[in-house]
């Protein structure tokens, strides 16, 4: 049996073996190979609908860093549940659209390894109880879709777009753990379910307004709301199989999933439903009015999947009400709010993925997605047409789709608002519903641009393209999405009962089944059925008439945006770090020395200075040898002499002359191994130093400006000063007993009597070991550095 | 610029014999008197120098057809595997053990695991000095 | 004796920084190699003289020298013969491609 564990686990380790054996089969679809991960993945999953309705768990505690207490705890409740069909669903969806989407010619390895990689890390995500696991995983998503939306990365938008994605969603992620360390703080403990459980202890701590602030800015972020909406439509670069997959269905949902995730440990404050409700609210309006000035049918779908995230991210934060202590029981109705996000949820990757399969039908076929060169399909492409009127109908909230029935709940939901009593909401409760509706307005518009702009009115002949319709294959992934439209609109409750309830019921842990009502088409002539039948109507004159409407944009000039301020921010950083960086990096060798150097002298000969650090005695010293008198002065001679030294041969000689008199001091400091390795190594040091010195040039009369060679000479002497006053003092008072007896039994412990070998190879291997490495990576080091040739292999890019 | 190298090339011929046992001697010597692994493989290292300054570098290759970049891989390859030989037997990495035995005729003869270790060590010097030697000459 | 080698150690530091502050490739790598001997003696002098032996087990000593600088120094003498190789290829092919050694003239390309 496979474990939750394992199933995160699968993408990755797909990915490994793509890697390491497919790579080579170019003439295979590797997309065939990797139809299978997530076909599995979702078959599993869906196994596990019966357990998870009747209101089990599962949970699978791996240790990874236990000192820590970091485990990979993962959890399936109905949260994740639904999330993870929806990954491993779509995702089955979208491998196989991708199949027929790219040819053999591109990089597939790339791409699929990139997708497997996202596949993994966004199931990740969803599955994780921990919180730092939670967090990298979350990351893994940026970094995976970064990679995905610059897989045209010749294309200088593809590029742009990339960037901007990695940006925005990891300083999001950034202030998220911000967030997560925080709760950590408060809390004692990094696991969701007993912070969940806990959390009613710490309501009044003052760490919980910043939390709530930096957790939401990483589910924002990751989202799209407004203002940080900017990054999606330019991560519509990528593949449409991508766009479909990452930054409709499942990505950019995962800031809901930690909105749904964390309801239970902050519903019911009130700067919560605030931050949360405000800005969906925001961001569906801003969204849905972008829209309709896109002329690009992936740009238009990029600000409606924008104005949708906003809409469910509104009806969490309504939910998140009914957790406010003083709630009425009558109240359910906010729980019913939740209910309605997660099937809008649902309903939005499966219209918005079948709109996106279908304009990459289009994009495929006519080679243009652009809604001003589209028209009259309707004739060449029926099936397309089909598809993409029941998607846009759906996400329009017409019946008999499935978007109907979520958006008729947003509304009730919406409504119902100005039954509350806390946070003031009564006051603002009446702008509600009006934003609402006016979105829904606009929805409605761009839903029937796609439709009409593109398969009615004249045909528009591309250049040397002939319109047909797409192969049977590329049809098979949308048409059961379009299916799927339509079969929740007729049997709701069977996707409401076993999937959709028990994720409610894992949001509010204390709520039971049966206070959660089911999903009905038919609700009597109300106040939403009336508020639709108005959007229809005024959508449909606005649409006729939207020549005119279109005026309203000329109020928004395109330069004064917050694009513009993510390019001037961008660019002033890049300017503030290039300033800085250029003020000390300044190329020369010389400073960089001199900065360690200063380093040095203030910091250690302060540190002496004023601690008093400094003591001096001669009692412990050995009386010396005569030899080592000698020795030791025509060494400082020496040493003296490389100063005055004319040639260079004359320093080589005398620092070989240095190296040959310290062996000759190991002599006397009875040190045999160390003398015998000296010699030879400064023999063949100084063979080497004569080798390269052969090639190199004279040295030259340099003229050294005398202000810095008294600075180079101060600095020296200070530096040689301070670190024989550093070592006197050290030689002088020891302050801990020397360590070394215990390396004298070495006869008995290592089986050795020499003791320096005993420990190079015995009880200090490890650094020996290390050793050999580092000598080994200057001996590949060297060998690259003579055999490495000029700029092979750098391809230039073009800048489309 | 051609020097006449007759002495210095005959004189070489033996000394490298002589330093070559005495690097051999060096690597064995080295567990109980002075020498051992580095020491072994740098002086082995050296006579490859001094053959290398006698003779030139075509003579030398036809002479030792060895990759020296392979010897210094495999010595660190022998360090790393000698510490992961004490891992399979439950030990920490990198434990060293070693055992006497009383061989008939010679007496008691100690064997011991840092052998191992240290031919891996000797072998790596070897490598690398000889490819940095030769690859700086090949290229001058 | 520790004294005077600390001496030394501490006039051969004084040589190394000044060949380390000057604009020459050559005397830069000098610098290194004699800054390394100066850490050698020092942790020769830090490990004391102490002893009758060298550090070889045998019957008729009791005391011996300190092992562990000599270990850590014999390690250290190796891994900078490896850097000091590195150093020179580096400073060989440096001037093969840019005909200097004139560290000044090496300031490398300011980025875009």
């Amino acid at each position: 049996m496979l474990t939750i564990n394992l199933a995160i686990l699968l993408p990755f380790l797909a990915a490994l073996f793509i890697l390491l054996f497919l790579r080579r089969f170019r003439r295979f679809h590797i997309g065939w190979f990797v139809l299978i991960i997530p076909a599995i993945l979702f078959a599993l999953l869906l196994r596990q609908i019966p357990n998870i309705a009747n209101g089990k768990t599962l949970i699978h505690q791996i240790n990874w860093i236990p000192s820590f207490d970091i485990n990979f705890i993962s959890y399936l409740d109905g949260l994740s549940l639904v999330f993870g069909l929806l990954i491993t669903g779509i995702g089955t969806l979208v491998v196989l659209y991708s199949i027929y989407y790219l040819s053999t010619e591109q990089s597939l390895v790339h791409f699929y390894i990139y997708l497997l990689l996202f596949m993994g890390s966004m199931l990740g995500v969803v599955f994780s109880d921990h919180l730092m696991v939670l967090y990298v995983f979350w990351e893994l998503t940026s970094i995976s879709s970064f990679l995905l939306i610059a897989y045209w990365y010749q294309r200088k938008g593809s590029r742009y777009g990339a960037k901007k994605a990695l940006h925005i969603t990891v300083l999001g992620g950034f202030a998220m753990l911000i967030g997560f360390l925080m709760l950590y703080v408060v809390t004692g403990t990094f696991s969701i379910r007993e912070i969940i459980e806990t959390i009613h202890l710490y309501k009044d701590h003052s760490l919980m307004t910043p939390m709530i602030i930096f957790i939401l800015l990483g589910a924002f972020t990751k989202s799209a709301q407004f203002p940080f909406h900017i990054w999606l439509p330019d991560a519509m670069e990528a593949p449409t199989p991508i766009s479909a997959y990452l930054h409709s269905a499942t990505m950019v949902k995962a800031g809901i999933y930690v909105v749904a995730r964390f309801t239970p440990v902050f519903g019911g404050e009130a700067l919560w439903f605030w931050l949360v409700s405000s800005i969906g609210l925001l961001t569906l309006f801003w969204g849905s009015f972008t829209a309709i000035r896109q002329t690009d049918l992936k740009a238009l779908l990029a600000y409606s999947t924008i104005s949708q995230l906003g809409l469910i991210m509104t009806l969490f934060g309504i939910g998140s009400l009914s957790l406010h202590p003083d709630i009425h029981v009558e109240s359910v109705l906010y729980t019913q709010a939740v209910f309605a996000a997660l099937f809008h949820l649902v309903n939005h990757s499966t219209f918005k993925g079948t709109l996106f399969m279908v304009i990459g039908i289009i994009d495929y076929q006519i080679g243009t997605r652009d809604l001003r060169r589209l028209g009259g399909l309707i004739s060449f492409m029926p099936i397309s047409f089909t598809i993409a009127m029941i998607g846009s109908f759906s996400m329009a909230g017409l019946p008999p789709f499935n978007g109907f029935l979520s958006k008729e709940m947003f509304f009730t939901a919406i409504l119902h608002l100005k039954d509350f009593d806390f946070f003031s909401i009564q006051t603002f409760a009446g702008i509600f519903p009006v934003v609402a509706w006016i979105a829904s307005v606009f929805t409605f518009i761009y839903s029937m641009m796609i439709v009409f702009q593109t398969f009615f009115g004249p045909y528009k002949e591309q250049p040397g393209v002939e319109a047909k319709e797409a192969s049977f294959g590329m049809l098979i992934p949308p048409v059961t999405l379009s299916a799927l439209v339509v079969l929740i609109f007729f049997f709701p409750n069977i996707l409401g009962d076993y999937v959709i309830k028990p994720a409610v019921l894992s949001v509010y842990p204390g709520v039971t089944n049966e206070m959660i009502g089911s999903i009905s088409l038919w609700h009597g002539f109300n106040k939403e059925l009336l508020m639709t039948i108005g959007i229809i109507i005024l959508g449909i004159i606005l649409y006729i008439y939207r020549t005119y409407f279109k005026k309203v944009y000329i109020a928004f000039p395109r330069n004064i945006s917050f694009d513009t301020l993510y390019n001037n921010a961008l660019e002033f950083t890049d300017r503030l770090a290039k300033g800085i960086t250029n003020f000390y990096m300044t190329g020369y060798l010389r400073h960089y020395v001199m900065y360690i150097f200063l380093f040095f002298i203030i910091v250690l000969g302060g540190s002496l200075y004023y601690l008093g650090a400094f003591t001096f005695s001669l009692n412990n010293d050995q009386p010396v040898h005569p030899f080592v008198w000698m020795i030791a002065s025509t060494i400082v001679i020496a040493g003296m002499t490389i100063f005055f030294a004319k040639t260079r041969l004359t320093a080589i000689l005398v620092n070989g002359y240095i190296g040959f008199a310290i062996a000759m001091l190991f002599v006397l400091f009875r040190a045999p191994d160390l003398a015998l390795t000296q010699l030879v190594v400064e023999t063949v040091t100084t063979a080497l130093f004569l080798l390269c010195f052969y090639f190199l040039p004279e040295w030259e009369k340099t003229k050294v400006v005398r202000k810095v060679k008294m600075t180079n000479i101060v600095i020296s002497i200070s530096v040689g000063t301070i670190f024989t006053l550093i070592a006197l003092s050290v030689k002088s008072g020891k302050l801990f007993r020397s360590i070394s007896a215990y390396f004298e039994n070495a006869d008995e412990l290592a089986g050795g009597k020499n003791i320096v070998n005993t420990i190079l190879g015995d009880f200090r291997a490890f650094d020996t070991m290390l050793e050999v490495i580092v000598l080994f990576i200057a001996g590949i080091g060297v060998y690259t550095l003579i055999k490495y040739t000029n700029n092979k292999g750098v391809e230039k890019l073009e800048d489309k | 610029m051609k020097i006449n190298e007759v002495i210095l090339q005959s004189v070489s011929k033996i000394v490298v014999f002589i330093i070559l046992t005495l690097a051999l001697y060096l690597f064995f010597a080295g567990h109980n008197a002075p020498g051992g692994g580095f020491i072994g493989g740098l002086v082995l290292a050296s006579s490859f120098v001094l053959m290398l300054l006698a003779f030139d570098i075509e003579t030398v290759k036809k002479g030792i057809p060895v990759d020296f970049k392979l010897v210094a891989a495999s010595g660190a390859l022998i360090v790393l595997l000698s510490g992961l030989g004490a891992t399979i037997l439950g030990e920490p990495f990198l434990s060293q053990s070693f055992a006497y035995f009383d061989l008939p005729f010679y007496g008691e003869v100690e064997l011991t695991t840092v052998t191992i270790f240290e031919t891996g060590v000797a072998l790596a010097v070897v490598g690398v000095v000889v490819t940095i030697i030769l690859s700086i000459s090949e290229d001058v | 004796m520790e004294t005077v080698i600390i001496i030394v150690a501490g006039v051969l530091v004084t040589v190394a920084t000044y060949l380390l502050l000057s604009k020459n490739l050559i005397r830069v790598i000098l610098g290194t190699a004699i800054l390394t001997h100066a850490v050698h003696l020092l942790l020769m002098a830090m490990g004391g003289f102490k002893g009758e032996s060298v550090p070889i087990i045998s019957d008729k000593h009791t005391t011996y020298v300190d092992a562990l600088p000599q270990a850590l120094i014999l390690t250290s003498i190796v891994i900078s013969f490896a850097v000091t190789a590195f150093f020179l290829v580096l400073a060989y092919q440096v001037y093969k491609r840019t005909n200097t050694d004139d560290l000044s003239k090496l300031r490398g390309y300011r980025h875009e």
